[in-house]
């Protein structure tokens, strides 16, 4: 299944970083989250459009998790040549994922 | 136990005016906030103050206010904002003049100045976060404006503003402020700074934490999103925190809804840093206590490091952009050949161009070739091309041959934009909190 049939995202930005925050629809889904979607794995599915490094926060009581992807923005917000400058849509990108 | 109701009323500049008129008139709120700063927002201001020095604050400042002084007046509510920009004074007086043209009798504006720290650094020794001499961007440095905290605006608050407009503030501060003066909350009380910091944080993009910019159907439905109505926070003496809107409004409020806005531009939770506090979110919890109603705690705080963040606007490059579509049987292929076409011909025609991007709308624009594997062929493709440049002069010549493939291009392209623009873009340094001077200056009727 895809990340999005359990889980939901924002992107945030700040200068040429980018952080996701990955949600657990249910709290009893989180472990499943947190074993599957490690640093590792979210920098490797941003392979091309995340050229920095990739750090993961934990909030098991909120059943939340905060990517923060270094690099991510084409070299800042306010002077990327992207369409989408701020990353926006990087959160429908990461549910787009698959786990088992 | 005494509460404090704030409203958020903007999320950024250009926020939709109508909420905060519902918050203002249905909200039964002590005060209302407009957070209107992005980060190179004052940059841009600054260049309208360049060329008319009684400009340079938000240009939605006198919208909001013919909106929404009369009722905050009738009403009691203060006006806590960063609509000031690059020139809160100017922004102040506005405020002034408009209530005098809505026939209030009294109205005492604060304007906070002292963020402009654009002459400090020019005459120092500072680096940015690319390692640069910010000195160094010489003639294209625009602005250079220091994050501040609550202090000023508390103190403002404290000599009867009934509306304090500022510049650089930090964000939660607009939010923290009211809280400070109201309860006295100690400046080194970190559990209560830590909470107040959060209720910033979640009112600081308005709608996006009651239902903007969560909707994904048939995944996260919200019910009335075109009326969309904006938060209010409902804070006590001892930092408990309930966020809520006003009934009958549409969106919704949900424990999904604020942890979504909980870790909006959020790196690591337990060091969201403010001049005023280390905030440390790690261990907040939520719990639904109503319809529209969730309970948010345990956040709290730490010491600042006495430094504050400046932002750093200098003009960096010119870009020039065109676009085309294709639509129909072979429109990818008709597409990708344009795409050649354009990147030969800027090549041909000598064009110094220092980064180039060129994509394809509805195939691989956004997120790349990787992530885009798609499958089926689109109906219609959009070709875009973005090249930077050291002058607009070259920078134009990108969308020119994108235009031109009108008569030299491909069969069947239409549609075509371009477009070319000065960069305004953001660097940050640290500057110690000692250097930097807040002052407030008031305009009264």
């Amino acid at each position: 299944m895809k990340l999005r049939d359990i889980a939901h995202s924002r992107a945030g930005d700040k200068g040429d970083i980018s952080n996701l925050s990955l949600i657990a629809y249910r709290l009893d889904d989180y472990p499943l989250l947190e074993k599957q979607v490690t640093a590792e794995r979210v920098r490797a599915h941003f392979e091309g459009v995340v050229h920095g490094e990739v750090q993961r926060y934990l909030l098991p009581q909120l059943g939340a998790m905060n990517f923060v992807m270094h690099a991510a923005l084409g070299g800042g917000v306010t002077r990327s040549l992207a369409l989408d400058a701020h990353g926006k849509s990087l959160s429908s990108a990461l549910l787009d994922m698959e786990i088992e | 136990m005494k509460t404090l109701r704030i409203g958020g009323g903007a999320g950024y500049s250009g926020d939709r005016i109508e909420p905060a008129v519902e918050l203002a008139e249905h909200g039964e709120i002590d005060y209302l906030i407009f957070e209107c700063l992005a980060e190179r927002t004052i940059a841009l201001a600054q260049q309208a103050k360049m060329k008319d020095p009684a400009l340079g604050y938000d240009p939605l400042l006198e919208a909001r206010m013919l909106a929404v002084l009369k009722t905050c007046a009738d009403k009691g509510i203060r006006i806590v904002t960063n609509m000031g920009a690059a020139n809160p004074l100017a922004a102040a007086a506005k405020i002034r003049e408009i209530a005098v043209s809505l026939g209030l009798r009294k109205l005492k504006v604060a304007a906070v100045v002292g963020d402009d720290v654009l002459a400090q650094l020019q005459a120092g020794d500072y680096r940015d976060d690319t390692g640069e001499p910010v000195a160094e961007l010489g003639a294209r440095l625009l602005s250079a404006n220091a994050y501040l905290g609550a202090q000023p605006l508390v103190d403002a608050l404290a000599a009867g503003a009934d509306v304090v407009v500022t510049g650089r503030v930090a964000d939660p501060a607009l939010v923290l402020a009211p809280l400070i003066h109201t309860f006295g909350w100690a400046m080194d009380d970190w559990e209560r700074l830590g909470q107040g910091t959060l209720a910033g944080h979640l009112l600081e993009c308005a709608g996006q934490v009651s239902g903007g910019y969560f909707a994904d159907p048939g995944c996260k439905d919200v019910a009335g999103l075109a009326r969309l109505g904006f938060p209010i926070a409902v804070v006590g003496e001892d930092g408990s925190i309930e966020i809520t809107k006003v009934a009958g409004s549409g969106g919704s409020i949900t424990t999904a809804t604020c942890t979504e806005q909980l870790l909006y531009e959020i790196h690591d939770p337990a060091a969201y840093l403010t001049p005023d506090v280390v905030a440390d979110f790690s261990q907040v919890t939520m719990t639904q206590v109503g319809p529209d109603r969730v309970a948010v705690s345990g956040a709290t705080g730490h010491p600042p490091s006495g430094m504050l963040k400046v932002s750093v606007g200098y003009i960096d490059s010119y870009v020039g952009e065109g676009q085309i579509s294709y639509a129909g049987s072979g429109a990818l292929a008709r597409a990708r050949l344009a795409q050649e076409i354009v990147a030969e011909r800027l090549e041909i025609i000598g064009a110094v161009l220092t980064e180039v991007r060129s994509e394809l709308i509805g195939v691989n624009a956004i997120h790349g070739p990787g992530l885009a594997a798609q499958s089926a062929e689109p109906y219609e493709v959009r070709l875009r091309v973005a090249g930077r440049a050291d002058s607009m002069r070259e920078a134009v010549r990108v969308g020119n041959e994108v235009e031109t493939l009108y008569t030299c291009g491909p069969a069947g392209g239409g549609g075509v934009t371009k477009a070319s623009r000065e960069v305004v873009a953001i660097r940050s340094t640290l500057l110690d909190a000692v250097q930097v001077q807040p002052a407030i200056h008031f305009e009264e009727i």
